[in-house]
């Protein structure tokens, strides 16, 4: 049965239904229906709810459960995120599962509650020190987000490592028939974890720290093989390319759902175009970029900010056709008909 | 026949220590792993260690542990607690760790009243990373970062953590102690004893501080350093009990 839910909310109800069964976070606009709902049903669901007194406290509270075998998540909106990648990164050092939800909004710095795109990078190039990636999941609907945030939990704990949702201010505003389906967790391994039962099994130890060259090269390696199973296995791409298409948008998240708009008026016009809208930002789809159509002329790239997405999609066209860009940035978001002007424009020849 | 005079508590395992000579690091970490077994607490037991020499307490505690990024132990360790409550879980911190990045991490895990036990070793510098001042460093002590002695004027007066933390009204059990003769490792064994009995019981957050002497990071002989810790750190810091309201709860 489908309930009208704003996208944070419906990210909470399906944490609860995937098992999620610890919530630590901090206040931050446009994220605060997160904790707030949390705040009552972890509760009722016999999980635990915490109001840290900081991002820094609250993704290490996410530490601390995730290492017991619990699963755990804590959300924030990008200047919290900013200060949330010292514990991300102790996370992958410790090959520690858990989701972290960014409803992001418009930076640098302060920057303003409006959404943006603009933690792109941040996202997927790891975002705190060292060498790792954290898979990122951007939905463009508040029925995929749901779907997304029961497949991250599972993902976190397949390969034991913190997982990214990547969405924005409209998404965890707005509202929309949803459903929040039974999704299967996997049975993970759990062997690993410090649970304080050293009187069940030998004592275990959870640590980032490798004083060894050599040590740390192969913990590093070794999750680089596991990196390389993620991009073999979890890439999810919506492609909509067809013969005949001229144009082919590229975007994620919101800028998707506006290019689509766009996309059936100009049809209307007889300009074909078609969309590759990257659900997984890490591992990105380069294939979906591969065999288009041989009358595909031009790639736009449509993103909410001054364009970062934008080096992916270079990186996976590699030099076969022309890359244009458009975005807003600062809060702003475009509107279908700046789409469709741009894309007459590289039509023409102007673009 | 031959008698068992004395024996290396089961509650640390067999990894050498990395402290250096006359370092009290070696005494605290005796006194809570005497203190897990004797209450029967120790295979229930999840250590939480911090940055700073300490670092690799998870490897000297035989029990399960992590190791937690610069002061946020206090952080993970209620992230454990809260969703372990049947397990005893505590943090192992010194004063870089706790009473300078980690100021907001240990005050608000007090101020929640998280049951928790806090194992703060203070010996006035950060040892590990070659003896630069500390927020507990003296007035006129001469560290890396302060070549001259610290000046009142420009770095302030040093941090009283128990005293600071007393005035929360959450915390449980705050009480100082020193480990640089037997009498005070005595005293600060039965506190150290009564932090863990009191989470066992559900009574709060408990913290230990325990004055600490690092003599390779003070310039001075181990015998001097404890000297030291007698005269001049228990001087500005008065040991005793600063709380003790433990209910359970």
């Amino acid at each position: 049965m489908k309930t009208l839910m704003k996208g944070n909310e419906a990210i909470c109800a399906a944490a609860i239904q995937a098992g999620c069964r610890a919530f630590f976070g901090y206040p931050i606009t446009p994220q605060n229906e997160i904790p707030e709902y949390m705040s009552y049903h972890m509760e009722r669901a016999g999980g635990t709810f915490i109001q840290a007194e900081s991002e820094v406290s609250a993704i290490n509270m996410v530490f601390g459960a995730a290492a017991t075998g619990v699963r755990a998540m804590t959300s924030s909106s990008s200047p919290g995120m900013a200060l949330k990648q010292e514990g991300i990164s102790y996370m992958v050092g410790a090959d520690l599962p858990g989701l972290i939800v960014n409803i992001s909004r418009s930076g640098p710095g302060l920057g303003g509650i409006l959404p943006s795109q603009s933690d792109y990078f941040q996202a997927t190039r790891g975002g705190g020190n060292g060498d790792y990636f954290t898979p990122v999941y951007a939905p463009s609907g508040v029925q995929e987000a749901t779907d997304l945030t029961q497949i991250a939990f599972n993902t976190a704990e397949k390969y034991r490592t913190p997982v990214i949702l990547l969405a924005d201010g409209i998404l965890g505003q707005m509202m929309e028939p949803v459903e929040i389906k039974e999704h299967p967790r996997i049975e993970a391994d759990k062997s690993w974890v410090v649970d304080g039962r050293a009187d069940e099994r030998s004592r275990n130890t959870i640590s980032s720290l490798d004083l060894s060259g050599e040590g740390l090269e192969r913990l590093n390696l070794k999750r680089m093989e596991r990196y390389q199973e993620i991009i073999k296995n979890e890439i999810m791409v919506e492609r909509q390319v067809e013969e005949g298409d001229e144009v082919v948008i590229a975007a994620y998240g919101l800028a998707a759902r506006i290019a689509v708009n766009a996309m059936e008026e100009l049809k209307a016009e007889g300009i074909n175009v078609g969309l590759i809208r990257p659900i997984t930002l890490w591992p990105f789809p380069e294939l979906a970029f591969q065999n288009l159509p041989k009358s595909v002329k031009h790639i736009l790239v449509a993103e909410l900010s001054m364009g970062q997405m934008i080096e992916d999609v270079r990186r996976s066209v590699a030099g076969s056709h022309p890359i244009h860009f458009y975005g807003r940035c600062g809060g702003m978001v475009f509107e279908p008909s700046e789409i469709t002007e741009k894309v007459r424009q590289i039509v023409k020849g102007e673009g | 026949m031959t008698k068992v005079l004395y024996e290396k508590s089961r509650g640390l395992t067999d990894t050498p220590l990395t402290y250096c000579p006359g370092c009290s690091h070696g005494i605290i970490h005796k006194l809570v792993a005497e203190s897990l077994v004797e209450l029967g607490l120790l295979e229930n037991t999840i250590t939480v260690a911090s940055v700073g020499c300490s670092v690799l307490a998870y490897d000297f505690f035989n029990c399960d542990g992590i190791q937690a990024a610069h002061g946020r132990a206090p952080a993970v360790a209620v992230g454990i607690k809260r969703t372990n409550p049947d397990k005893i879980v505590f943090t192992y911190q010194g004063d870089g760790d706790l009473a300078s990045i980690g100021t907001a991490e240990i005050i608000h895990a007090a101020h929640r009243g998280d049951n928790i036990t806090v194992i703060f070793v203070n010996n006035a510098i950060y040892g590990m990373t070659g003896g630069q001042m500390a927020p507990t460093t003296l007035v006129g002590q001469k560290t890396s970062t302060s070549p001259l002695g610290r000046m009142e004027n420009l770095q302030g007066r040093p941090l009283l953590v128990s005293e600071m933390l007393s005035t929360i009204p959450s915390a449980t059990y705050i009480e100082r102690t020193s480990v640089h003769d037997v009498p005070h490792i005595r005293k600060a064994k039965k506190a150290i004893k009564k932090a863990f009995q009191n989470q066992a019981e559900n009574k709060g957050f408990s913290l230990v501080e325990v004055l600490a002497a690092c003599p390779i990071g003070w310039g001075q002989t181990p015998v001097d350093a404890a000297k030291f810790v007698a005269d001049e750190m228990a001087s500005y810091y008065p040991l005793g009990l600063y709380k003790d309201e433990g209910v359970a709860k």
